[in-house]
This record gives structure tokens, C-alpha cells and sequence, in this order.
């Protein structure tokens, strides 16, 4: 197993001393090569579990193991590139020990070809993600945590570049923790997904999603809408 | 062109009005000259101009080293903050020529004193420009640093610095007219050489010609630091958000 998460708890300070619980029993694990979408509606928690999981977020009840001495990236729902650095440099000082040619390949993989010495403020918000993405996957990562990579995008250039995710995870093979509030999404990219319910959430439903994923034909895609739209109504 | 012209003006309103005046009370530029370029010869100018950039850039780098540290320190750590701010304000209100003389007395008429008595006129500000660029770092930059494992040094260098450096270059622009202007203070109360060492001489003489002949030399090499130095530091260290701006028109 390559991620364990057993949160019993775990509160945010609400106003006038009143703590809010947003998790609480939750349990969910990913074996190494899975992708692993959490699914829940928004303001449940989703990005409170991955700031714990990046070890952003000590203050909880509960244990995550991550992978032992592990490389991990984030790819943050703003994708906070240093504006002071180019593109590259940004991807190069992340991960120093990727080569020229890895980081080359990766920028032109990514469409960001052209923009490799722009500095982040000319970049539009889905080429900034895609920059951030470059970032995360050029240090190799053994753990992979995506906070909602595709939201504010507009609904054909979010397809396009899910897609290409999609493919980028496959191709490495990297273990992947993605969140997001969108079904279509999370099927298009994970192995399994993890319903969450309102807080205090915890996981409800666990759905595997039939792989290759391309071979899914629409019955399957149906059913398994079916039945994530049934564990979210159930809570 | 209109910055050289109105330069121009100066020294033709300096012209105009050395004729009207009595050259012991307003002497004409070119005799000015004159005596700078007889002094630069004797080498008795630029012995003097030496001492006092000497002391200015020692310092200079002292006030802003430690002061860039304890500020940034006293921005980033509460309890750091508790303890050094009442120093801060009584640094910061305290007049430069009380700790001058003050710097004098103790430690008598000597190099460390007068570094020393400078360096603590610009060392409170130096502070509080640090510390406000500490507090105004950005966390979501740290914990991006903190979830790519960036080395210590990686994170001063690509994530601190670079936010800290606007802040910095301004402290040393407002720090370096500061320095420069005390050292001469320093000079004319204590010291047997530099610039303001000669402009005391030139005042118990009531010369203006040699006051003049080494104060302007002076004011063009601070005023030649601060715009082939200083300011073009300023913009390029800020050169990330001008793209940014210039993008968005």
C-alpha cells in the first residue's frame, strides 16, 4: 500500500471559539500505479484532506502514512508558479535533478513549447495549470495530489487538458490523489473513486472505474454515474 | 532633457548670482573648478573623497546586513518582534548627532566610533524596511516550497529573496542618502580626514571655494551611485512585475 489515510478527526476553527468538524472516520487507500479521485460536493473537506496528506496540515486527529522518505507533488487548485521566475525555471528549480531534455519534453508534451521563458504573469489561467503540472510530474513524484486542477477552466479547454492528464498518469504511471466536485472528471482519470459526504465527511462510497478507461463503453460510464449521484444523494 | 535643462538652470542661476555677490560669500563655478581640479592633482581630493566613500560603504553594509536580518527576523518571529521593537523605537527616535557624540565619548575619537555612530543611524530603518517585507511574504509560495522539498538555500533564493529584494533595494536607496549625509557629520565632529573633515576646515576659514570644491565632487559620485547603482537595481529586481503590468495594457 502507498497511502494510508485514517483521519479520526478533524476540526477548523470556527467563529467564537466554535470548532466546525470537517472530517471525521475517514478512511481511504491507494495501492502504487492507482489513481484515486475524491468525490464530494464543495466546501465537504476535500482540500483539508490533501493539505493533510501533503503534510501542509499537522493538526488532526488520526494518521497518514505516505510513501517512506517519497518524493511528492502538488499541483494547487491556483497553480502558485514563482512570478519572478521564467516557466522553466520554475519546473528546473522544483526539480533540479530533472535533465534539460526531460524538462524540454515535458514542457512540449504539456503545449508549453512556446512559453518556456515567459514569466507566469503572461501565462492564461490554463496554461499557468498546465505549467504547474509540468512542475509537479518533472521531480517524478511518487505520490501525485491534484486540488481540482481543471476548475474555472472553460468546458472544452477542461476536457482537452484532462485528457491530457489523463494520459500523463497512465504513461507514468504515477499513484495520483485527485479532488474534485466533478463526476465526468473523476472518471476520466481515476482507478477509483472515493465519494465523500457532507461534513463531517468521510468516505461513503468506494466505485472502481472499469480500466483501460477508453474501453469504458457508455452503459458502464451510465451505471457508474448511477450509482455515484446515488451515494452522494444518500447522505 | 527637460531633467538636463533644469540642471543647466542651476549652474547658470549659480553663475548669474556669483556676479552680483561677494566672492567670499558666493564664489563663481569655475573658480569652484578651479580649486577642485587643483586639489585632484595634489591628490589631497581624492586621499579625502577616499576616507569618506570608505566610510560610507563600511557603513552602509553594516547597517543593511544586520539590520536586514533582524528585521526580516522580527517580521517572520513573534517573539523576536516582542523583544526587539521597543529597541527599534528608541533607535529609530533617537537623533543622529546624540549617538555620534554619545559613540565619541565612549569609545573615543576613533575609525570603529565613527562606522560604528553611522551605521546605527540607518540600522533602525534598514529593520523596519525588512520587516515589512517579511510580513508581506506570501505563505501559499512557502508551502509550495514546503511540499517540493525545496533545499534551505533553494527556498532563500527563489522564494525569500526575490520577494524581499523590492523591499531591500528601497531600504538601501533610502538607506545610502541617509549614510552618506551623516558621514560627513561624523567627519566634521571627529575624524582627521574626508570630506567632512575639509568642509569643517573650509568653515573655521569662511572658504566657500574649498567648501564647495569638495562638497560637489562628493555629491556627484552619491549622486552617480544612486542612479547607475541603486536605481537600476531597484528596477531590475522588480522587473517581473513591470512584464506583468506591461502585459495587462
Amino acid at each position: 500500500m502507498l497511502l494510508d489515510i485514517a483521519i479520526d478527526a478533524k476540526d477548523h476553527p470556527g467563529g467564537a471559539g466554535r470548532a466546525r468538524r470537517v472530517l471525521q472516520g475517514l478512511r481511504l487507500s491507494l495501492e502504487k500505479h492507482q489513481a484515486g479521485a475524491v468525490l464530494g460536493p464543495s466546501g465537504c473537506g476535500k482540500t483539508t484532506l490533501l493539505r493533510i496528506v501533503a503534510g501542509l496540515d499537522h493538526d488532526y486527529a488520526g494518521h497518514v502514512a505516505t510513501p517512506a522518505g517519497g518524493r511528492l507533488a502538488m499541483v494547487f487548485q491556483e497553480p502558485r508558479l514563482l512570478p519572478w521566475r521564467s516557466v522553466q525555471d520554475n519546473i528546473r528549480i522544483a526539480a533540479p535533478l530533472a535533465s534539460v531534455t526531460e524538462i524540454d519534453a515535458l514542457l512540449a508534451d504539456l503545449g508549453l513549447g512556446g512559453h518556456a521563458d515567459q514569466f507566469p504573469s503572461r501565462l492564461s489561467l490554463g496554461l499557468a495549470r498546465r505549467a504547474a503540472l509540468a512542475r509537479a510530474l518533472a521531480i517524478k513524484p511518487d505520490l501525485l495530489l491534484l486540488d481540482e486542477p481543471f476548475v474555472s477552466l472553460d468546458a472544452a479547454l477542461a476536457l482537452a487538458l484532462r485528457e491530457r492528464v489523463a494520459r500523463l498518469i497512465d504513461e507514468t504511471g504515477v499513484t495520483t490523489l485527485l479532488v474534485t466536485h466533478d463526476l465526468s472528471e473523476a472518471i476520466g482519470i481515476a482507478d477509483r473513486i472515493f465519494v465523500l459526504c457532507k461534513p463531517p465527511a468521510r468516505v461513503v462510497a468506494t466505485l472502481d472505474v472499469a480500466t483501460p478507461r477508453r474501453l469504458m463503453t457508455d452503459a458502464a460510464r451510465q451505471e457508474l454515474t448511477e450509482r455515484a449521484q446515488a451515494a452522494l444523494a444518500a447522505e | 532633457m527637460i531633467r538636463l535643462a533644469s540642471f543647466a538652470s542651476i549652474l547658470l542661476l549659480w553663475f548669474a548670482l556669483a556676479q552680483v555677490f561677494d566672492p567670499r560669500h558666493l564664489p563663481d563655478p569655475l573658480s569652484v573648478m578651479e580649486l577642485a581640479f587643483s586639489e585632484a592633482d595634489s591628490g589631497a581630493l581624492f586621499e579625502h573623497l577616499g576616507a569618506t566613500l570608505a566610510r560610507v560603504a563600511a557603513a552602509f553594509t553594516l547597517a543593511m546586513g544586520l539590520g536586514s536580518a533582524l528585521g526580516y527576523l522580527m517580521g517572520r518571529n513573534r517573539l523576536a518582534n516582542d523583544i526587539l521593537d521597543p529597541w527599534l523605537v528608541v533607535l529609530l527616535n533617537l537623533p543622529a548627532l546624540v549617538v555620534i557624540v554619545l559613540a565619541y565619548l565612549w569609545a573615543g575619537l576613533n575609525e570603529a566610533a565613527a562606522v560604528g555612530a553611522v551605521a546605527l543611524n540607518k540600522l533602525p530603518g534598514a529593520m523596519v524596511f525588512a520587516r515589512e517585507g517579511a510580513r508581506a511574504q506570501d505563505p501559499s509560495y512557502d508551502e509550495m516550497a514546503r511540499v517540493f522539498r525545496f533545499s534551505r538555500q533553494a527556498r532563500l533564493r527563489h522564494v525569500v529573496l526575490p520577494q524581499l529584494a523590492p523591499y531591500l533595494a528601497a531600504s538601501a536607496r533610502a538607506g545610502l542618502s541617509l549614510v552618506w549625509k551623516i558621514v560627513l557629520v561624523v567627519e566634521l565632529l571627529g575624524r582627521p580626514n574626508g570630506v567632512g573633515f575639509k568642509i569643517n576646515l573650509a568653515f573655521q576659514l569662511f572658504d566657500l571655494r574649498l567648501l564647495l570644491a569638495y562638497a560637489l565632487p562628493f555629491v556627484a559620485i552619491m549622486l552617480a551611485v544612486e542612479l547607475l547603482l541603486a536605481q537600476p537595481f531597484e528596477s531590475y529586481v522588480s522587473r517581473w512585475r513591470l512584464d506583468a503590468a506591461r502585459h495587462r495594457h
